[in-house]
């Protein structure tokens, strides 16, 4: 049963202890708060919650660079505390959004050097270069000097990086920042490959783009300021709405509008508006559509004109919304 | 495998390190910096050295000044090359937290990445031997050298200067800021108290056993024996001591230096990981 839990977190808190300067008593700052989860082998887990919601902090923890204030966490059965070296064996990361990588190697030079590090025969990492570059579409940059690469290029080198060394348990830290569309969609099919070639593989992905959980992943739990909201199938999550009936609202209100009036109707669950200079969407969660006729009556009294309603199925936005009460990048 | 992943760890720490050592200029430059840097930091001393003792390069010191300043050079090569490497790694490179989640003995890949530097290291020596023994007079005599004791003293040194330096290593990973040149600095203070350029008689009473207790004293004191044995005799500090009691000396000196290496660099990783500075960036 033990060998059937790839990732678990026990009761995991990490507390920051900082301070501007000198002269500042240290504060505390709770990044991750009683965070309990248990990945299964094979499994490809999706840990959403906006910037700041304690993600990276759980990934360094279990990727055994940063110490947790309390808990306990294992991967692959090994605490990530007592016996880091042997979680190494079996681990590789990924971080999106930074430009890491030896700018003066060749992509080639740096991702053999990251293949020596992990004990990998010389011929069985050039095939594994060869072969994922030509995946992601970096095969004819592998000569390239990295400092010559794009940020997006760079980041699909360290996806390479990522996969080569095969590991049992991968973790991909928003590995899609910072690349166009097209390249998030290769990238996001490639990981859906990489995890169907073999059963024994686990990921452990955070995002904060809500399609690419729901695209991706088997499970997903929500987090916010430290804390695990809620964890389950993404079709699970939202069905928890299926009770509720949900609206998109484009508004033209050229002189904003009042959010707490149409939040304290009878029968909203929750609101989250988004304002853009040529118009304003309020997504709603209503208890039935019978609460509609009162929202219409609200953007009447509002002086607001309704550009476009439409109810949709939920999202793994629209759970968020519900446990969080704002859109994901508004937090 | 354990053993595998290590020496691989080290030979492509050593090959990287050599990689960002030689390739920040064209060859030429490197080649003529590679050259000139020793030679003006030796002439430097010997021009003081000529104008204090009016040109008296006879006088054993010379031999003594000149020897322990070439071999110095070590010394903040080696220290810098490995303790620079966190900085590099953490700050420049962005990589230091995809080394540490591999399964790399770090202290064995900080001593590769330290090896670059001690080839530059070594072909600064060279330079700087071959000028005093070309140009100056040095009184070298390639038949009286001890060549067993030359290399054995030259081994043990680099290894107890990369043991400082992993010390360094540590010190930098939990001082993110303000640690940029750790290296340099300590072994410009090393300087004064290993009796590189003068004799330790020449410090405060109170001040002697600081270089006493170092064990870059010994090194260097071997090296210059070994090179210059009959000469060397005229050298103050150590002359009721053997050879094989410097190293008796350098080997204990280098193991508790080591033990204390070993120790606070485990310490300060821990304390690293504790406080979440293994990856950070300061943007210093």
């Amino acid at each position: 049963m033990k060998n059937y839990v790839a990732i678990e977190a026990r009761n995991l808190g990490r507390i920051y202890k900082i301070r501007n300067n000198r002269k500042e008593k240290f504060k505390e700052l709770s990044a991750l708060e009683n965070v309990n989860l248990n990945i299964k082998k094979g499994e490809l887990f999706g840990l959403l919650g906006p910037n700041g919601a304690g993600k990276t902090t759980l990934i360094k923890i279990l990727t055994t660079l940063l110490s947790p204030t309390t808990g306990i966490a294992t991967v692959v059965g090994f605490d990530v505390e007592k016996s880091p070296e042997e979680v190494r064996k079996r681990i590789n990361m990924v971080s999106g959004g930074e430009t890491s990588g030896y700018g003066l190697l060749t992509v080639r030079e740096n991702l053999w050097m990251f293949a020596q590090f992990y004990g990998i025969d010389g011929k069985v990492a050039n095939d594994r270069i060869k072969k994922l570059s030509e995946i992601v579409g970096i095969s004819d940059r592998l000569n390239t000097k990295s400092s010559d690469l794009s940020t997006g290029l760079r980041q699909k080198m360290n996806i390479i990086r990522g996969f080569l060394t095969d590991p049992q348990v991968l973790f991909l830290d928003e590995p899609t920042l910072g690349l166009d569309v097209g390249a998030s969609r290769d990238v996001r099919t490639f990981i859906k490959g990489w995890m169907s070639d073999n059963g024994e593989r686990t990921l452990l992905l955070t995002t904060h783009y809500m399609v690419e959980a729901d695209e991706l992943c088997d499970r997903v739990a929500i987090i916010n300021q430290g804390k695990v909201l809620a964890c389950d199938t993404p079709s699970n999550l939202k069905r928890t709405l299926q009770k509720e009936a949900i609206f998109n609202i484009n508004l033209h209100a050229p002189s904003g509008l009042d959010m707490d009036k149409f939040k304290k109707i009878t029968g909203v669950k929750n609101c989250a508006l988004t304002q853009k200079p040529e118009n304003t969407t309020l997504d709603i969660i209503l208890e039935d559509d019978s609460v509609l006729s009162e929202i219409i009556a609200e953007t009447s009294r509002q002086t607001l004109r309704i550009l476009r309603l439409e109810k949709r199925e939920p999202s793994l936005e629209d759970v968020f919304i519900k446990l969080v009460g704002q859109k994901i990048e508004e937090v | 495998m354990k053993n595998s992943i290590s020496l691989r760890s080290f030979l492509s720490a050593s090959w990287l390190g050599w990689k960002i050592e030689s390739n920040w200029t064209d060859p030429f430059l490197f080649a003529t910096y590679s050259i000139i840097k020793p030679l003006a930091s030796a002439s430097i001393l010997v021009l003081m050295y000529s104008i204090v003792t009016d040109q008296n390069f006879n006088n054993p010191m010379f031999a003594y000044l000149y020897l322990g300043n070439a071999f110095y050079q070590y010394v903040p090569a080696v220290l810098s090359g490995i303790s620079w490497t966190i900085i590099d790694d953490r700050e420049h490179y962005r990589t230091l937290k995809y080394i540490y989640i591999a399964p790399v003995n770090i202290p064995l890949y900080l001593f590769g990445r330290g090896v670059a530097k001690f080839i530059t290291g070594s072909f600064a020596v060279l330079i700087t031997l071959l000028a005093g023994f070309l140009f100056l007079k040095v009184p070298f005599d390639f038949q009286q050298t001890n060549w067993p004791l030359f290399f054995l003293s030259l081994i043990l040194g680099i290894l107890m200067l990369a043991l400082l330096g992993l010390l360094l290593a540590g010190i930098t990973l939990v001082t993110a800021r303000h640690s940029y040149y750790i290296g340099d600095v300590v072994a410009s203070g090393l300087f004064l108290f290993t009796g590189a350029i003068f004799p330790l008689e020449v410090l405060p009473v109170w001040l002697r056993p600081v270089g006493y207790a170092l064990p870059i004293t010994y090194w260097l004191e071997l090296l210059r024996r070994s090179l210059v044995g009959n000469i060397a005799k005229a050298f103050p500090t150590f002359t009721s001591m053997s050879n094989f009691d410097l190293i008796l000396v350098l080997l204990l000196t280098s193991l508790i230096a080591g033990l204390i290496a070993i120790f606070l660099f485990n310490k300060c990783n821990h304390s690293a990981r504790e406080r979440g500075l293994i990856d950070i960036s300061t943007n210093y």
